[in-house]
């Protein structure tokens, strides 16, 4: 069992590096050209988004709850890298160095603020839960636009340490924590409150404490991946951070797949690429983002992926047996 | 009126009161259950039978009164504590993990203590040999009747010293009542003190050492379940007779 776990991972870590490998050698081949900047942008872009929709999706898929309010834990991330990516600038750090305790600095708000805001909203549940969320979202938005340490309308001339590289590994970190975290038996434990919460204290659980623990956890990750979206862009106002942005978060996870981590990347992905390659139609993006959100909810209610997750060993397991009964034949 | 104990009691409630906002649900309620008794709690719909449950476990707060169990007092406690305590809890309407497997819905059961898991597993499947032949299947796709053997099962995984059952009946044929309740009866044979939240009154007495009827708040009758059968007023109002 224990070699089989660890020949998954290494199986894993060789996927994911080729992956990078075929990206970054596209990339320094100049194969696209002029636009490689351009290209290379949507996809670090795709790695962050990845990281916030996968976040979010702890808390809607495994945790059974509604937050409305994901890109306000984004934006806590974000400034809070960004002012101390701004403090610590020129005191001798290496750029990757600065760039990891930034990340650090903004997961680590974002996460206290999913402990100050998920202790009183977590006793509500559903549509109430929902509203407080995107309630929270508004205020920190409002405070970010009168604070002075936050540049008021605008912080500018934040140091562009996002690289694609960087922005890659850290998602590839992100994500497989998140995967860990949701297999462990603290997953399990928040299956089972998303599924009966009085069964769940019946039996000993501590509803509360690991509900607030999840939130913060996803908040800490939505909080890295504001961090990679501040240093990636240098300026942002507030109001990114607005409630269409929490909306378009939410329903990435939803087309993905709610309770599927690889629905979370596959969409985050998708979905940041496709408006890119459809700019000429920019205008209708938000229709057809509705339609293929009502599409999605009457055929696949439970998302593109619903619970099931891609596994490499899977998938060679099914290749290798075919081949095998192919000899035979 | 007051019925002596078999023995010292295990789980004693002294003129506990619980509201609602500004109502009164339930008011001086006292109770007291011995080891190893088997004790119904009877009485109409909305009388404050799950209330008081709840207030025990911990999911609502007594607005006045004690209760201790087995040298603890309750009134403080929060729900997933109890358990830690060897008090089991099977609320009302089957609540199982619908998307987990059997065995991993008793697996749950241990969450507070994991030593001797695999042993306990073996004996709750050698008492509901159907959870058995289901283990790995969903909690979700059981029937009515299997649910409620797992919730009792997940309470059993626990080792408990006393187990609550809030309307073990509820939503389930007749031919199931009979076997939840022989499993009931013989859980309480094995040693465990059980607090029966019943409804159906006929056969909550029927198994019962003792029992109280609680109306609109108060116990109103308290006594042995024979003397029960026999009082007039439970007979007219709870067993059409």
């Amino acid at each position: 069992m224990g070699k089989k776990i660890r020949i998954s991972y290494l199986l894993n870590a060789v996927g994911v590096t080729l992956i990078f490998a075929v990206l970054s050698g596209l990339f320094s081949a100049g194969v696209f050209g002029t636009s490689t900047t351009y290209i290379q942008g949507i996809c670090t872009t795709a790695c962050y988004t990845i990281i916030m929709v996968a976040s979010l999706n702890l808390v809607v898929g495994f945790m059974g709850e509604f937050s409305l309010g994901h890109a306000g834990f984004v934006s806590v991330g974000a400034y809070a890298s960004a002012i101390v990516s701004g403090l610590l600038t020129g005191k001798g750090l290496p750029d990757l160095g600065l760039f990891l305790v930034a990340l650090l600095a903004g997961g680590l708000a974002a996460g206290v603020m999913g402990v100050l805001v998920g202790i009183p909203a977590l006793r509500l549940r559903g549509d109430y839960l929902a509203i407080v969320t995107m309630a929270f979202a508004e205020i920190i938005r409002v405070c970010f636009c009168n604070f002075a340490i936050t540049g008021g309308k605008t912080m500018s001339g934040i140091l562009k340490l996002s690289t694609f590289p960087r922005a890659f590994w850290v998602m590839v970190v992100c994500v497989s924590i998140m995967f860990l975290f949701v297999r462990s038996k603290f997953g399990r434990t928040i299956r089972a409150i998303r599924e009966d919460y009085i069964a769940a204290s019946a039996s000993g659980i501590n509803v509360t404490f690991y509900k607030v623990m999840t939130f913060a956890i996803s908040a800490f990750f939505a909080g890295i991946g504001g961090s990679i979206y501040a240093h990636y862009m240098t300026a942002m106002i507030p109001t990114n951070f607005n409630f269409a942005y929490s909306a378009e978060l939410l329903s990435e996870v939803i087309i993905g797949g709610t309770g599927s981590l690889t629905g979370s990347v596959i969409g985050a992905a998708f979905l940041s690429v496709l408006p890119e390659a459809m700019r000429d139609f920019a205008t209708y993006r938000m229709l057809a983002y509705s339609v293929v959100l009502v599409l999605v909810m009457l055929f696949r209610p439970g998302g593109i992926f619903g619970h099931w997750e891609f596994s490499l060993t899977h998938l060679l397991d099914k290749i290798t047996r075919r081949e095998s009964v192919k000899e035979g034949a | 009126m007051a019925v002596e104990t078999k023995t010292a009691p295990v789980l004693r409630c002294q003129h506990l009161g619980i509201q609602f906002g500004g109502l009164k649900a339930v008011d001086d309620f006292n109770l007291e259950i011995g080891e190893s008794e088997l004790v119904g709690l009877i009485g109409p719909n909305g009388a404050g039978k799950t209330t008081t449950l709840r207030t025990i476990t911990g999911l609502e707060k007594a607005a006045s009164g004690s209760i201790v169990f087995d040298g603890h007092d309750l009134t403080k406690i929060t729900p997933s504590k109890i358990i830690t305590l060897k008090l089991a809890y099977v609320p009302e309407g089957r609540h199982i993990f619908p998307q987990m497997t059997v065995a991993e819905n008793l697996e749950m059961g241990t969450y507070a203590d994991k030593a001797g898991m695999a042993g306990t597993m073996e004996d709750v499947y050698a008492r509901f040999p159907r959870l058995s032949e289901r283990r790995r299947q969903l909690a979700g796709t059981l029937s009515g009747g299997e649910q409620q053997m797992l919730a009792v099962g997940r309470a059993l995984m626990a080792k408990p010293k006393m187990i609550l059952m809030d309307e073990p009946s509820m939503g389930l044929s007749p031919l199931l009542v009979q076997e939840i309740f022989d499993i009931i009866q013989e859980v309480n044979r094995a040693g465990i003190t059980v607090l029966l939240v019943e409804q159906n009154a006929k056969m909550a007495l029927s198994i019962s050492n003792r029992a109280y009827v609680l109306e609109t708040g108060t116990i109103s009758i308290e006594g042995s379940a024979a003397e029960l059968m026999d009082d007039p007023r439970v007979k007219k109002a709870y067993l059409g007779q």
